[in-house]
Order: C-alpha cells, then structure tokens, then sequence
C-alpha cells in the first residue's frame, strides 16, 4: 500500500515523536487560556516513526529529481544541485540564527549578504543587488514596485503601460497587474525575436517600462538588445530583464551592459540551489543605480570601520516584502556555488550550457520541426507540429512517452508562440553520454509517431500511474482526505 | 569547479556535430560591444576543503543558538524539530524536483501536498488550503488582496497587535496595488474593540489580526468576527500553528481567510528564511485563491492519483487576469511541516502546545515576582508575554547583558511601539527546560538587582 | 464540425439565433472542441446592458480560458441557469441545451457585422 495516504494508516494512541515530561508546576489550560478558547478535538494522524520514514521515503520513491536523471525542463535550468551546498547551509552559524538577534552577533551571515549582493551585480553588470525575494515571480513584482516608484519620483506618475513580448512568461504579466499597469503584448517576428517595428510603435509618454526576457524564450538571445534598451530609454521607460535564462549568459555578457536597468535572478535556477519540488527559491534582483535608493529594507551595508548592520535609513526606499531578508540559507547555497565556481568557473557553464543545448539542437533537427533553427542559447525549442499533422501525436504524448525511456520530459506548450513547443534545455552539468541518450530517445520516439502512434499517445506504460482525470480533478474537486463515514 | 562533466575530446565531438570550430562561434548571436573581454571581478575558485572552511569561518562569526539560549520568538520560534523531518528533506528524490508539472512522475510530492493541504485544514478548521506561500507577511497580504477581489472594496484593516514586520509587507503590497490600509490600535495588548466598530465601514474589505497576536496574547475572535460580519467584511487571521495544539480553530470562529507562519512546523530559524506560509479559506472562494492547489482524481485505469488542479486562477494560464503571480511557493517546506505534523500527531502536536504555556506561564510567574519587573498586559496568553522591565534597566542593556549569561534576551518594542520602550516580549517554547527557566530568572535578578 | 446553416457567427466564435427582437447567443461547436472538456462558467447577470464586442463571461476547461464577447448590443434578458452547475452540456450539445443569454437587440443593425455559416465555415478552415 505504497499509495495510501498517512491519515489511511493512522490508528488511534499511537505515537512517534518522543517529547519531554512537563517539567514545571502543571496548570490547566483552561484556566490559562479561558475555556472558550479551547479545541475540542485535534484530528491529526497517529502513526508511529517508522511509519513516517516508511511512508515519505516510499513517496519520494515516486518522484522524478534531478539526482535520479536527466531533467531538461525548458526555462527551469534544472542543473546538479552540489551537496556541498546542503552542507554548509545546515551549519549552525547560519541555520540556528533567529533573524532579530542584534546585529553585532550575526556580523558573518550579514557580511555573506553583502558579498553575495556585490557578486550579484558584478555578474550581472548591475550596481546593487538584493536577496529579499524569494521567488521569481516575487523579483519580478518588487522590480515593478520600484519601476513604479521611480516613475512617480521623476514626475511621471502616468506613466501606466508595461510593453511585454508575446513569448513571456505568464509571471510578467501577472505582476505588471498586481502592481496597477496596464499590459500590452509586443509581437514575436519570423526570426524568433521582439518585433522592433511593433515595439516602435508601442513607445509612447505612457510606457513605464519594457519587461524582456533575455535569452528569450525561444531559447535566442535577443540581438537587437543593445537597440531596445535606446529606444525604450529614449521614450522615458525603463527595461526589465527576465533573469529566467541567465545560465547561458554567466561570464559571457551581462544585461547590465545591455542597458537593462533591473533584473531578476533565480537563484534556484542559474546558481544550482534546489527547486525542492516548487520552493523555496531566491528571486534577487539587480539594479542600476537609477533604481537603487528604492531597494526594499532592511538593506544590508557595511560602515567604514568595515561592520555590517540592516540599513533601514532610507527614505524613498519601497517598504518591504518579506518578513525578513528573504530565503537566507538559499543566498548561503547561492553564495557557496558561486565561490566555488569562481569567474573561470562561471565562465564555463554559460560555455558549456550554450555548447549542450545546440548539440541537442543538431542531434534532433532532421527529426522535428525547429520553428527558428539556428544558434540557440540555454535551450532549443522544437515543435511536435509535423507529428501531429502525420498521426496526430502531440507535444503532449512525445512528453508522456519520454517518460517510458527513463527521461523527465521538457517543458511543454510553451512559449504560446510555437505550436506544440517543447523547450528542452539540458544544463551544462550533463554529459554527453545522457544528452546522447535522450537524443536517441527522442529520435525513436519520432519513429514510434509515424509507425505506431498509439503506444505514444496512449503513454506513459511505465509509471506508477498513467494520465490522470484532470477534468474530474477540476469537477469533483478533492483537495483535502476526509474520513469514510462511520 | 564548475560541476561539468565534458572532457576536450567531448568537447571536440559535440562541436563537430554542431558543425562549429569552437565554443565561441556559438556566441556569434551575442553582439559584440557587450561580450565580456574579460574576467568578472570574482574571487578565485575554491575547492571543497577550502569551500566548507571559508564557510565555516563565516557561521563562526555569528552567534549561533547552539550555543546560546534563546528566549527571543517574535515570528520565528525555537521549536524542537526531530531528527526525521530532517533526514527526509534531504531526499533527493524530494530535494531536486521540480514544480510537479508532470503527475504520473511526481506522485510523491503532489500526494505529499494533499497530505499538506488536509493537515492545514484539520490544524485551522478550513475547508481549503493552498501548496503554499512564501511567509506569513506575504500570506497575510495574498489574503487581503484576495478579499478586496471578493468584495469589490477598497480599504484593508490591521490590527496594531499584528506582528510589525507583516503590516510592512502588507502596507508595501496594499498600497502599491492602489488600495487604502487603516490601523486599528491596541488598548492594553489586545485590539480595541472599543475603536473596532467606529473604525469599520462598509468600504472595508478585510481586517487583519493575529492570534495569539505580536504580544503574545489571545484576542477575542468571537467579538471580532460578530463585529466585522455587521458590514460584511471578511476575516483574515494570521496563527500561531503550534497553538493550535491546543486552541480553538479559526475557523469554528467563522474565519474567512487563515493564514500562518510555518516555520515552527519543523523548519530552521535559518535567519528568517526560508519560510513556510500557509494559507487556507473558505471553499467558496475555490476560484478566488492565490497559488497551487493539488487535488485527487483517478487515472485511465481507474487508480487514485494527485495533480495540480483549479488551475486556470493562475499566472500561466490566466497572466494579468490570474490571481496572484505567485509561481514558485515554499513545496519543500510543506513537505517539512506535513512530516512535522504527521511525526508529532494529535497527541505529540498537543504535548508541544501544552509544554509550550505551561513553560511559559512558569517563566512568567517566576519573572514577575522579580523586583521591578511586571507584567505589561493583563490579557491570557500562550508562549510569548510582555514584560515590563525597570526604568533602570530597559530592555537594550537587559539583553546585551544576558549575552554573557549566554543568552538571547527578549523582543525590544522601542522601534515599533515607542509607548512600550521599556518593556519587551519574551518566549519559551518546548525546548526549555526548567532549569534554563531558572538560570533565566536568576540572571534578571541579577541584572536588574 | 456541425455550422448550422440558419445562425450567425461572430468571429470570436460565439453563434447567434434571432429570435424576434431578442438573439439567443453560445459558443461554437468549433469553439468548444478547441476548449476541450469545459469546467466552468462565467455568465451575467439579468439586466445588464452589453456593447457590441464586450466581454460577457468566461468558460474555462482544465488548462484553458477563453472570454465570451457579447456579438450584439443591448439588454441581457434570459441567462442559462441550466449549464453553469453543468458546463458540460456545452460540450455535448453547443448549438440547443448550450446556450448561454438571451440578448434584447438595441441595434439589429449589427446583425449586417457577423458572419454567415458558410463565411465561419470558410473562418474556421483557416
């Protein structure tokens, strides 16, 4: 029973965890508390430890990871996550801190924030950098605060419009609307990149600032960039990288001389600290210095005698947006990578992730459509278009049929723009033997299509469970275990 | 050591493939004026010897709780976390997924998130809980936001007495999405309710409080719940989920919207991060809610399995009309409050809770009965109490003094309630004994002797 | 896919039955094959008056969300109660039981901007 869950096995008076007797005078808690305040039941499992370590360890037991296997997730850079790294991030120095103790007794974890945040905007050819968001998503928001702010600083409160690619990722938009701006969707053109006549034509007095992705989405770098920042910077905007794909550009270009003014990272992608099945991330950003008094607080400065403290003296500064400084022990596992790579180090795995990607590109081309098959950066985007107009076999079922061979699948259905888009980006951490592997998979998948399309479409044949009633999930929604009636 | 595994040959193989001479002419895309021509200015590789020492050196240089008893909690609590939530965690497996996009290979953690899901509506008395969101402050304020969508409102309420750090986020969220906040101060450690029906209007979409609040103290959820419902706004209350162990559910209060801090829920102090937010509502708000949802359904041949449903509320599908941005949320940390939970079960999760007041109301006895020092509230509370130090004694040169007793002193409330400068909050969680009660108690004797 | 040759269609895929001075309005069968299993139904209230093009409501399936534009002005006077507790019947049945508002025209005129069967059949080809 592998797959029953652990309410299914609890049975009542049993117990795991092994707890101190109360050790003081006992009072009764309704008289502490007030009667009124009290539960009358506490419906949690009873089980026993080796019930628990049984139960979750047969459960990850049914989960894909990157220790396992390759995992060439498009836009995800699911890259080997060292152990070094979990290592040093369990250290009491750093995980027994409580994050409000004076600042004269955690000088080291304030002085790894500050160097983090110095190494941050020297790769990224920013000015300052901050770790306080925890995701992506979160950077992107904080970005668009400060985007806000500075407009409303500058005398152009009015400014309400956020020009978006077409190929971005759902988060832009949705964080350009928490923030109160308007969208308006810039066209892809035939080569795969922003459409420069469409931007033109979208600048105006109302545009607060331009969000690109870089290397965009399709996996090309965007080669008019340095053209784009003029333009949108000439117009009275600001231009917001999507640090989404930064693997590709590590020691090799920087959107700060670019001309981007803003940036977001994703630690958990670029800088190898784990995804731990969606979170916890680090979503820092960079800044030029146009953006940087309204960096959220605390920030993290040093004083001349070379001290550090939690900078909250700062006046135009955008509020907060965390309890506190952000996912602390993934800036530990961030900074530990980085030191361990050093420049040479980076160096080579924006190389080797660009090297691996268009060796995958070559490999596959005679076997799929590629939209736009040319250099590409950190990932190739093929479509399953001609598969599907010759057996009717979708991105879709070439993802589920992947699995049968061992591999995770990519990305699928995105970016919009490609039909039937697999993103498959393989890190720079695979070798050439795993990437020939899922070459020669993907290949004999292709065949499989054309001469027996079923066993694709009806894939996965070797997974724990096969595809699942997603409507049903949606219609008889079931999103907590209630126990069978009595 | 950047963790490749390519060799030169490798290297010469796959370039041939692609039918390059050499890694650089795969930049030919990147523009030439912004190609670095040089080093970044970063310090030079380490292996891992000097790696883990040049990282030991920086956790020396803080004092860790290790080594220091902590009486400081103010939204991030001393828990005793047991030895198997950590080991799971580490898995692999659990470790270096992804977002489970993909159900029939990532079972493990999408049932680990139904198993989630349930614990957080059994623990708040909630019908709907979602995968997770960054911390309390950023649940606090999806909440909030979530309620003006649902009422068409304009203006969030907070109660003084929530933690100060959370009212910043919110304040950072609510007003730069261009709606109104309102404070609601604090009479004696408590909200005023005295204030509470003056301050509520039919503009008000939410009001926020915290249970037990900042202070350590109980508020009255009945009064405030019958008082926000006479204009219709909803409820979102931020909980101690250790407490409710012990206390009544928010949801038998007519909670509209629960949310937490799940850092107590088994997971490091880790200097503020990463945190676990829990989230949790009404099932009628099932298309209004922030974040991921995984739900059971069967598959093709009839067996039960889990996905990620409800999903049209977000960013990628919907993009400016979702939701909530939020992508990436805290899957690992929930994992680690499920194990947590699972591990001390409902008589465990109980015993913590009681050892936690029982605790607490010792050290405040003990304390209070030092001379100068006295309670600063009246009001019944759970682990956290404010005390009031002598005029002689505030609480900065207490705590600094207690570091060489070795230990971490209390919450100093000058910054956030200058009214309050010379008391402070003091916590004590299962992880005291009595004998660091009492070597407490004699060091503030001492102190302020 | 079925285009019954008696209604109108809006380019945005919704059909239109005139019936007197009211139109009956819904999505095509076309609209709903492309949707796939439809979850879920936005519609609006009675009363409510619709411009030409606007957004009346919004149908979901598991991965997908399509807004429905009002191909006709004026009042909202009939909502389909029947399919919002069982969006399904779109799916089974898009042109009859699918229906979704019943428009009072303010200006019929507009009849003359949407597409015959056959001009949506042509639409849709493409």
């Amino acid at each position: 029973m592998s797959d029953s869950l652990i309410f299914e096995k609890s049975v009542p008076g049993r117990r795991a965890a092994n707890l101190p007797e109360c050790d003081v005078p006992r009072r009764d808690p309704a008289e502490l508390l007030g009667e009124g305040n009290l539960r009358e039941s506490l419906p949690l499992p009873e089980v026993s430890e080796l019930e628990v370590v049984r139960h979750y360890t047969r459960l990850s037991q049914r989960n894909y990871s990157i220790d396992y296997g390759f995992y060439p997730l498009g836009s995800c850079t699911m890259k080997y996550n060292p152990k070094v790294n979990e290592k040093v991030a369990r250290l009491p120095g750093f995980a027994r801190l409580h994050p409000l103790q004076d600042e004269t007794q955690v000088q080291g974890a304030l002085q790894l924030l500050y160097d983090l945040h110095q190494m941050l905007a020297e790769i990224s050819g920013m000015d300052a950098a901050t770790v306080q968001p925890v995701a992506g998503a979160h950077g992107e928001l904080l970005s668009l605060m400060m985007i806000h702010e500075y407009h409303h600083v500058h005398g152009s409160p009015d400014r309400k419009l956020v020009l978006i690619p077409d190929s971005a990722h759902g988060t832009n938009p949705a964080s350009a609307a928490r923030c109160g701006f308007t969208v308006k969707s810039i066209s892809t053109n035939a080569h795969g990149l922003t459409d420069m006549d469409a931007l033109k034509a979208a600048l105006n007095e109302n545009v607060a600032a331009l969000m690109l992705t870089n290397p965009n989405t399709v996996g090309l770098f965007e080669s008019d960039i340095v053209e784009i920042c003029d333009l949108v910077h000439q117009a009275g905007g600001l231009v917001y990288c999507d640090g989404a794909n930064m693997n590709a550009m590590l020691g090799i270009t920087r959107p700060g001389d670019m001309g981007f003014d803003v940036m977001h990272f994703n630690l958990h992608k670029t800088f190898s600290t784990p995804h731990g099945g969606g979170g916890p991330g680090c979503g820092a950003i960079g800044v030029k210095a146009n953006l940087e008094p309204f960096l959220p607080i605390p920030v993290v400065s040093r004083r001349e005698d070379g001290s550090y403290f939690l900078n909250e003296d700062r006046p135009h500064a955008i509020g907060s947006i965390h309890s506190f400084y952000g996912n602390f022990l993934n800036a530990v596992r961030g900074y530990a990578y980085i030191r361990a790579l050093g420049a040479k180090g980076l160096r080579e795995v924006g190389e080797n992730a660009i090297l691996n990607a268009n060796y995958i590109r070559a490999r596959i081309q005679e076997h799929f459509d590629i939209p736009h098959n040319r250099i590409c950066m950190h990932e190739v985007v093929i479509s399953a278009s001609r598969q599907k107009s010759q057996s009717g076999v979708r991105a879709m079922d070439i993802s589920k049929r992947l699995m049968d061979y061992g591999f995770h699948p990519p990305t699928n259905y995105f970016p919009l723009i490609v039909p039937e888009a697999l993103m498959i980006e393989p890190t720079e951490t695979e070798s050439k033997q795993t990437l020939d592997a899922f070459c020669d998979a993907l290949i004999q998948i292709a065949k499989e299509a054309a001469e027996n399309p079923e066993i694709v479409k009806s894939a996965p044949h070797h997974t724990p469970i096969s595809r699942l009633d997603e409507t049903a999930a949606v219609k008889q929604l079931n999103v907590k275990w209630v126990p069978a009636e009595a | 050591m950047a963790y490749i595994p390519h060799t030169d040959d490798d290297r010469r193989e796959m370039l041939k493939t692609i039918g390059v001479q050499e890694i650089a002419d795969l930049f030919a895309p990147i523009p030439e004026e912004v190609r670095l021509t040089g080093d970044l200015a970063i310090p030079p590789a380490l292996d891992e010897i000097g790696l883990v020492r040049h990282l030991q050196s920086l956790a020396e240089k803080n004092r860790n709780l290790d080594r220091y008893l902590c009486f400081l909690g103010a939204g991030i609590y001393d828990h005793f976390s047991p030895a198997v939530v950590d080991a799971l965690i580490s898995r692999g497996e659990f470790l270096t997924s992804y977002t489970p996009y993909q159900p029939e290979v990532s079972q493990g953690m999408l049932q680990s998130i139904y198993e989630y899901q349930t614990l957080i509506c059994q623990l708040t008395g909630m019908e709907l809980a979602n995968a997770s969101m960054y911390d309390a402050a950023t649940a606090i304020a999806e909440g909030a936001l979530m309620a003006i969508d649902i009422t068409h409102r304009d203006t969030v309420v907070v109660a003084r007495s929530v933690h100060p750090h959370y009212r910043r986020v919110l304040e950072t969220y609510i007003l730069r999405s261009g709606f109104k906040l309102e404070t609601l101060d604090h009479d004696e450690g408590v909200m005023s309710m005295g204030v509470l029906s003056k301050q509520l209007s039919d503009n008000v979409a939410c009001m926020v409080v915290q249970q037990p609040n900042f202070f350590g103290n109980l508020e009255d959820l009945q009064t405030f719940h019958d008082e926000i419902r006479k204009v219709g706004a909803l409820s979102v209350v931020c909980v101690d989920p250790i407490s409710l162990g012990l206390l009544k559910p928010p949801g038998e209060f007519g909670a509209d919207i629960v949310v937490g801090e799940g850092q107590s829920l088994g997971c490091s102090m880790g200097f503020g991060g990463p945190l676990l937010g829990f989230f949790a509502c009404k099932r009628e708000y099932q298309r209004k809610f922030p974040g991921r949802i995984v739900g059971a359904t069967t598959d093709s041949q009839g067996r039960r399995g889990f996905t990620m449903t409800l999903r049209t509320r977000e960013q990628d599908i919907r993009r400016e009309k979702a939701t909530s941005n939020i992508c990436t949320n805290e899957a690992l940390l929930a994992l680690c409050a499920t194990i947590y939970l699972c591990e001390m079960g409902k008589q465990g999760l109980q015993q913590v809770a009681d050892l936690c007041l029982q605790k607490a109301h010792y050290a405040f006895d003990r304390l209070c009965a030092l001379a100068g020092v006295e309670p600063r509230f009246q009001a019944p509370f759970f682990k956290e109490f404010t005390i009031r130090l002598p005029f002689a004694h505030p609480p900065a040169s207490v705590n600094q003094a207690l570091l060489d007793y070795g230990m971490i002193g209390g919450y100093e409330l000058r910054k956030f309630y200058p009214e309050l400068a010379d008391s402070m909050i003091l916590c004590v969680t299962e992880t005291k004994t009595r004998e660091d009660i009492d070597r407490l108690v004699s060091a503030m004797a001492q102190i302020t002797g | 896919m079925a285009v019954p040759a008696e209604l109108k269609y809006s380019r945005s895929h919704e059909w239109v039955r005139v019936e007197g001075d009211t139109a009956l309005v819904g999505i095509t069968d076309h609209a709903q094959a492309e949707l796939g299993d439809i979850t879920y139904l936005e519609l609006p209230e009675t009363g409510r008056m619709l411009a030409e093009d606007e957004i009346f409501g919004t149908v979901e399936s598991v991965k997908a969300v399509s807004d429905l534009y009002s191909p006709l002005s004026g009042e909202v006077v009939e909502v389909n109660s029947e399919i919002t507790d069982a969006a399904e019947t779109i799916n089974q049945d898009a042109y009859g039981a699918g229906w979704m508002i019943r428009i009072k025209m303010s200006n019929p005129e507009e009849l003359d901007h949407l597409l015959s069967a056959e001009q949506y059949e042509q639409l849709i080809r493409e």
